[in-house]
């Protein structure tokens, strides 16, 4: 099937404002009658709930932490990108939007990403007007930094948690309209299934946590605002309880999960110490503002303490290998630099699996107050997981999986191939393309929150009349029969292994094979292993306690099992694109001096996949993709 | 390392509950606390036993869903670090350590380790925000904010919504939690209008929620894993005082 992603012609710089004055709209007094679900209270989820709620409709929210505060958005350091241009330094609407066209690899759509820059603004002024602490000038005006993948200062932030800040933020407005009672909030509710009736989303079947009830909601639409699924590789910077498990359930209700071999594995992460490590700390990449990476040029070296290196002995490889972007270049061109230098066994630290990320050229310019106050939180941070002092020795670092591109399709209103079902957020695959630069995350999911969808669920609920199906309907008690067996299945299988050591061995398996660097053979490879590993979940996993409790050990579980079949299709999918795009890079297609190429011709395509059980190959949909606006070109950062 | 856990097993708000005692074997000291505990569950799940529940999830001390008293402190008692961030070396071999949930009479204990925080959210949803609307607000430059009060506002901000503030407190109060956002709204043009009305109303629902008073006694700032001043409880008084003579 040829996907339509529905996007407006025209001018570009005129498609979002044509559209949005296009869509049809829902009379103020009809709105309470419409019921929305959103699930996930992160910056897309707990944006959108609050905004909905503020205009009126009757919005019920959901998230598996004990409070709408907590979710994975809280953890971004670095910043939110916004075309203001208040540096004078050259940023506009069409440079943001030109950046992360390129940044992406040429794999988004035009449309959404020029819609992104163009709401960025907004976003900004939203979030000052929320009360958002974000660092000033003496004269009080908002303050900006660099960040990879750009030449112009566009990023606003807070110290180091702006994740935090605007989280809060939303939260904020959140709160309010629960207090207001436009937003009915349920907390440690984990969402596990999706109810389709006659084709469309009309509701959701959740497990209440603490309980372990299986209860149904019913809506006239349903978001999902669920995050990524980079916890495929067990180890990422993830939170432990980011899955795809929403997401999956819509995908094996029929909606297609888009382009999902595109992961980023993110530069700057604190090196790993042993097989007991249970997730990744993620460094900001704003530290690449002022550190240098390096590692010795000589093997030899590498035992070494970094100071007894001599500076002619370092090889500071990205300013070698990209003049004109050093330090700052692209997360994943940064990554697959440092496992070259890792690879040719010139890594640093334990495992000899790290970088040197040094700050003495930057403490010998602006001093060490100075750079205590632009990174003293990660400073901080670092040394209390590795005990190292970063002022006084290089930080080590190393790529981990950090966010993906991928995700469930969506057409220009963050709509899905089921009518009915919106996704926001990281959780669908819109706007980074195969790579998504540097503060770009906070920017689309508040962008998608609090400035797409307050309109485009109206142009869809216009269409449908409220509360025609309710939970009631046979569909919501087939779906609780359903989630409920299988939770009866995990915890009577009652085998010798944890769910952890299973998690482990299927993580190992996709950083391995499917991870930074993909060759036919490892996809194969890991395509073989996964079936093997998801065989063995369902025969010798060891769940213990009920289901009609608090039981951490079942929700992992649940996860694992979702991971364990969506690892396949991502394999799969990574498999099919014969090409290396962004974070996706195939061995098989690089040039001599290791730069990734790219297949237009046969690629320029986004890839969304039907799922038709675990004994079927799923189908492959394509949305082609036209750049109308910028010209397809090498990516090139030299 | 070897050591002894005295851990709080409660298997629901209703059980009175009672600390067991497990042996934590071979633990490495790059190990942080809470990767130790999931070695410990590995083990209870293996010899057939319960594991044990504690809450926890960005495991980078920012998320504050983590929450446990180790040895009589609020996250262990070092400074300015949550549980998922205090790392093993800090413990010696052989070492008792006692783990329990966050004691007060608003967070009623769930299971084991994990207690009800929703008294928070009812807190901030009591006046925590700035009543502005999605859309229709000023250019984020229109109102300078000086950089010092910028960093007021911050250092307030920064919050992370613990709790660990009312575990601390002999009182259980919550009013390092409340003053916080009190102090970070009330500083900022944005907020100040509000001003009032906003310290009334939390300050009402802190009460309403079975908080306890503050007393000066200052363990919250030692136990806040943030850091928060207690500068902002007295910024709290000001502005409460200001509300009711005005």
């Amino acid at each position: 099937m040829i996907l339509d992603g529905k996007t407006p012609t025209g001018p570009i710089e005129k498609t979002w404002d044509k559209h949005r004055f296009d869509m049809k709209l829902v009379n103020p007094s009809n709105k309470r009658k419409y019921k929305i679900l959103v699930v996930g209270t992160g910056l897309a989820g707990g944006a959108a709930a609050a905004s909905l709620g503020e205009l009126g409709y009757n919005v019920e929210a959901f998230c598996y932490q004990d409070s709408s505060r907590r979710a994975h958005s809280i953890a971004a350091q670095g910043g939110i990108n916004a075309a203001k241009n208040y540096p004078n330094d050259g940023d506009s609407i069409y440079r943001l939007f030109y950046d992360t066209i390129k940044g992406g690899d040429f794999r988004a759509r035009e449309a959404d990403v020029w819609r992104l820059s163009q709401v960025s603004n907004n976003i900004i002024d939203q979030c000052v007007a929320q009360g958002v602490p974000f660092a000033r000038d003496y004269a009080g005006y908002l303050d900006n930094r660099s960040f990879g993948g750009a030449q112009v200062s566009r990023t606003f932030f807070a110290r180091g948690q702006t994740g935090q800040q605007l989280l809060l933020g939303a939260y904020s407005a959140l709160s309010r309209q629960v207090k207001a009672g436009t937003v009915k909030m349920n907390e440690r509710t984990e969402m596990l299934d999706l109810v389709v009736v006659d084709g469309v989303a009309k509701g959701i079947t959740c497990r209440d946590m603490v309980t372990g009830e299986i209860k149904s909601y019913w809506g006239d639409a349903v978001i999902l605002a669920t995050g990524g699924y980079v916890n495929v590789f067990y180890l990422s910077t993830n939170a432990m309880g980011c899955s795809v498990t929403a997401a999956w359930k819509a995908a094996k209700k029929g909606a297609f999960m888009a382009n999902p071999c595109y992961t980023q594995i993110h530069p700057t992460c604190i090196p790993q110490t042993g097989d007991h490590q249970s997730k990744l700390t993620l460094m900001s990449e704003s530290l690449r503002n002022d550190g240098r990476c390096w590692v010795p040029k000589k093997k030899e070296d590498c035992d070494k303490a970094p100071g007894d290196v001599p500076e002619e002995d370092r090889d500071y490889y990205l300013e070698r290998k990209y003049p004109s972007f050093g330090n700052l270049a692209p997360r994943d061109i940064a990554s697959r630099a440092a496992k070259e230098q890792c690879d040719d066994e010139r890594g640093v630290g334990p495992g000899k699996r790290g970088v040197y990320l040094d700050y003495a050229t930057a403490i010998e310019r602006v001093g060490e107050h100075t750079i205590k106050e632009r990174y003293g939180n990660l400073f901080e941070m670092y040394e209390k997981i590795t005990d190292e002092n970063a002022y006084k020795r290089p930080m080590r670092i190393y790529p981990a999986p950090h966010y993906s591109m991928g995700g469930l399709w969506v057409d220009y209103n963050l709509m899905s191939n089921v009518p009915g079902l919106f996704v926001l957020g990281e959780a669908n695959f819109s706007v980074h393309g195969a790579n998504r630069l540097g503060a770009s995350a906070l920017m689309q999911g508040l962008a998608d929150g609090y400035f797409v969808i307050p309109y485009t669920i109206a142009g869809y609920l216009a269409t449908v009349k409220p509360g025609t199906v309710t939970d009631e309907h046979p569909a919501f008690k087939e779906s609780k029969e359903q989630v409920q067996a299988e939770i009866d299945k995990m915890l009577n299988i009652k085998g010798k292994k944890t769910v952890s050591e299973l998690h482990r061995e299927l993580g190992k398996v996709m950083w391995e094979d499917v991870g930074m660097a993909r060759s036919e053979s490892s996809l194969k490879h890991a395509l073989q292993r996964i079936p093997e590993i998801r065989e063995e979940f369902w025969n010798n996993v060891n769940v213990s306690g009920s289901g009609t409790e608090l039981n951490q050990q079942l929700e992992n579980a649940g996860r694992l099992a979702d991971f364990l079949e969506f690892g396949e299709v991502l394999a799969t999918d990574a498999l099919h694109r014969e090409e290396s795009c962004g974070g996706h890079f195939r061995t098989e297609h690089q040039t001599d001096d290791g730069e990734a190429t790219r297949d237009d011709e046969n690629f320029a395509y986004v890839g969304a996949w039907e799922f038709k059980g675990n004994d079927k190959a799923p189908e492959l949909h394509k949305e082609p993709l036209k750049f109308d606006n910028v010209h397809l070109a090498v990516r090139s950062y030299k | 390392m070897n050591l002894t856990l005295h851990v709080w097993r409660q298997s629901g708000p209703k059980d009175k509950g009672k600390l067991e005692t497990y042996p934590a074997k071979g633990i490495s000291p790059d190990m942080s606390f809470l990767e130790m505990l999931d070695e410990v569950n590995e083990e209870l799940i293996k010899t057939g036993k319960q594991a044990i529940v504690f809450d926890h999830d960005c495991r980078e001390g920012i998320c504050g869903m983590c929450s446990q008293v180790i040895n009589g402190k609020a996250h262990g008692g070092q400074d300015r670090t949550t549980v998922c961030q205090l790392h093993m070396r800090s413990f010696k071999d052989g070492d008792e350590i006692f783990i329990e949930p966050w004691r007060a009479r608003a967070f009623p204990v769930i299971k084991d380790l994990i207690v009800d925080r929703q008294a928070l959210d009812t807190i901030m949803q009591a006046g925590g925000y700035v009543s502005c609307h999605t859309g229709g607000v000023p250019d984020g430059n229109a109102h300078p904010i000086g950089k010092p009060v910028a960093d007021y506002a911050m250092d307030a901000a920064e919050c992370i919504g613990c709790g660990a503030c009312v575990a601390g407190c002999p009182n259980s109060s919550a009013m390092l939690f409340t003053s916080a956002k009190v102090a970070q709204l009330a500083v900022l043009p944005q907020g100040m209008h509000e001003a009032k009305s906003r310290v009334m109303n939390m300050t009402e629902a802190l009460q309403a929620e079975g908080f306890g008073n503050c007393t000066n006694h200052l363990e919250c700032e030692v136990s806040c894993p943030k850091g928060i001043s207690v500068k902002f409880i007295a910024k709290l008084n000001r502005e409460y005082m200001k509300a009711i003579v005005s």
